[in-house]
């Protein structure tokens, strides 16, 4: 290396002490102010009546949001890298709106698309089907916003190993099916379990478009994000960073998972030359 | 295949195609890089549908014909094997894929799978993963994925394309005998000239999206039927002339013609092993047609055998080929003079010529270029 010892020691120093105010202490915050009263106190804060309810919902939504969205990612970048059509470019930047645009106005949308007030309102409410201040518009929110997860991981990889190897298995006599279940998923496997993975961690921890369609109804409405603010703003400091606590547990979960799956996919598919 | 046509965003890329196959040829589809000769296979394999005319395969439409009738087997110019399938797995594929009442017994395909596995001579390598094979070994995989279908039509894509030259040609040898004890008809795209015409029963030679003429590879390559195909296939030394009633002449001297052409300027196209030297202060002439004036020698390569002479005469460079013991008897070196007369040259109109080919770009002297392997084809004779 040329840079001179001097410099190498204040890179070294500025990246360990940003990591260490910005990354790691606010995490510690998190558990001490948790576990500041002592264990039993964070579990009654956890097992608290709505705090389960914030949990269940949470759980529920990605149980939900999830597949749908890998369903939805795996047609979109199927569609996009293997065929040409009218309107292919259209889709690619469409599929982009939920990163561009502010959550908040995502939530937003649905307010005004299903709120009283709004275009489908009057239908819905003749038909008693509650959507906003909901479950449906919390998890109609979460779709939203984690859309382009899958597809975004997929779109590059799919494109980047062209159609060859299934119009040669179609060449070779399988079917569509057979070609997709064969061919496509296990070239594309560790891009989408990646995607799902970040679209998971976003569907659970999404605050900003929920909170605009959820109306914050403890018990009902209330996710985890959601109910960390609700609890810190009614000073329940304890109970507040036990959920957070619970959701950076979440998080570290799907990063390590992440690590794993990336370091497996190295060892198990050999570069290509 | 009748009236084919493929067009690309406006652009037609193949333009009424008509072309008949038969039944147990090898046939050589050879072009630039362009020329449409992919998009025809492609068309052949139904992976791209033509816009006009049709595919007819023993009759009947092929469209109307479903996979299994029309038993294709297509090799992709970069094998397009599976990754995550070892070679066996690879080679299975085609057999596990089939519906129920027509797929063999596990025991069964794994048998055929050996058995063709040792065809292509890769036994040894049924546990690898493609990545993990040279690209030989994995152009046979290739091959013995897309036999285990027992396909009536073999279809390829530069099937050598990627392979260095050694190899080649080997595994052009193996293609060969496949195709005959396989009683295989096999259409094979390719840029390689030499590939073609070594391989091939009948040649098609297409440009811009038209196939310039079909024949066996002598036939073309002897008889080139414009001056696009005359250049293609090997290395062309262009001569200015002139075409007067019915005649062509270099200077004063004729060429003789082996078709008419209108009058008016001319181009001969000449082979650099029929273009022959003679030694400017050897009065004696040789066989063929004597140019006027004498050109000087710029450059001499005697490798083995064969050596090549390049020259300058009129501001054209020429390439010469001829025998080493021929040059050593000319005792020709560079700075020489001699001159030059030629034989089996072949007219062209030379507006005709200028369109199909680089003929004008090639009048002016430019430094020497490096010289491409088919430069040195050996000659059909």
């Amino acid at each position: 290396m040329s840079e001179s010892r001097g410099a190498r020691a204040v890179f070294i120093a500025i990246a360990t002490v940003f990591f260490l105010f910005f990354l790691l202490l606010p995490l510690l915050v998190v558990f001490v102010e948790a576990l500041r009263e002592g264990v039993s106190q964070y579990w009654a804060a956890i097992s608290e009546p709505d705090t389960l309810a914030a949990i269940r919902l949470t759980l529920l939504t990605a149980i939900v949001v999830v597949p749908i969205n890998t369903l939805f990612g795996i047609a979109a970048a199927w569609a996009v890298t293997k065929f040409n059509f009218v309107g292919k470019n259209l889709l690619i930047t469409l599929i982009d709106v939920p990163f561009s645009v502010s959550p908040v106005i995502g939530g937003m949308l649905f307010v005004l698309l299903f709120g009283l007030p709004g275009l489908l309102g009057p239908w819905l409410a003749a038909q008693d089907i509650k959507i906003i201040f909901a479950v449906p518009g919390v998890i109609i929110a979460t779709l939203f916003v984690t859309l382009p997860f899958v597809a975004r991981e997929l779109i590059p990889l799919m494109q980047k190993q062209g159609s060859d190897q299934e119009e040669a298995a179609l060449m070779l006599g399988a079917s569509g099916l057979q070609t997709f279940l064969r061919i496509t998923l296990p070239n594309i496997k560790w891009g989408l379990l990646y995607g799902v993975l970040l679209c998971n961690g976003r569907a659970i921890g999404e605050f900003g478009a929920v909170a605009v369609v959820s109306g914050h109804i403890m018990g009902l409405t209330n996710t985890m994000p959601l109910h960390v603010e609700v609890l810190y703003n009614d000073f329940n400091f304890v109970a507040s960073f036990a959920v957070a606590s619970l959701l950076v547990m979440m998080a570290f979960a799907t990063l390590v998972l992440k690590t794993a799956l990336e370091a497996r996919a190295a060892w198990k598919l050999p570069a290509l030359p | 295949m009748k009236n084919l046509t493929k067009r690309f965003e406006r652009q037609s890329v193949l333009d009424r195609i008509n072309l008949q196959i038969h039944d147990k040829e090898f046939i050589g589809l050879l072009g630039p890089s362009g020329s449409g000769k992919t998009t025809l296979l492609r068309i052949l394999a139904g992976l791209e549908l033509a816009d006009a005319g049709a595919v007819e395969i023993a009759g009947r439409d092929s469209r109307t014909l479903s996979l299994e009738e029309r038993r294709i087997g297509f090799v992709f110019q970069h094998y397009a094997l599976f990754n995550h399938m070892t070679v066996f797995q690879n080679v299975a594929f085609g057999l596990q894929v089939k519906p129920r009442h027509a797929r063999k017994s596990p025991a069964e395909i794994a048998r055929r799978v050996r058995e063709l596995l040792g065809l292509v001579q890769l036994k040894m390598f049924e546990d690898r993963f493609p990545a993990q094979l040279s690209g030989g070994q994995r152009q046979r995989v290739a091959l013995a994925r897309m036999l285990a279908i027992e396909p009536k039509v073999l279809l390829l894509d530069e099937p050598f394309g990627a392979l260095d030259a050694k190899v080649r040609v080997e595994l052009r040898r193996s293609l060969r005998e496949i195709h005959d004890s396989a009683g295989l008809t096999t259409v094979f795209v390719t840029h390689d000239q030499e590939e073609a015409l070594d391989l091939a029963d009948r040649v098609a030679i297409m440009n811009r999206g038209v196939i310039e003429q079909v024949g066996t590879p002598l036939e073309v390559y002897e008889a080139p039927k414009s001056p696009f195909v005359f250049d293609f296939l090997g290395h062309t030394n262009s001569f200015d002339c002139v075409v007067r009633g019915g005649k062509a002449y270099v200077g004063d001297n004729e060429l003789p013609l082996d078709k008419t052409i209108r009058d008016g300027p001319a181009v001969a196209f000449v082979r650099p092993h029929d273009v022959l030297l003679t030694r400017a202060d050897d009065r004696q002439g040789s066989t063929g047609t004597r140019l006027p004036g004498t050109a000087l020698v710029r450059f001499i390569s005697a490798l083995g055998q064969r050596a090549i002479t390049e020259l300058l005469y009129e501001r054209r460079l020429i390439e010469v080929e001829m025998t080493r013991q021929s040059l050593q008897e000319l005792k020709l070196r560079v700075g020489s003079k001699c001159t030059i007369s030629l034989r089996h040259a072949r007219i062209y109109a030379r507006q005709e010529a200028e369109e199909q080919t680089r003929v004008a770009e090639r009048a002016a002297v430019r430094p020497r270029k490096r010289r491409r392997l088919r430069d040195h084809l050996p000659t059909l004779r």
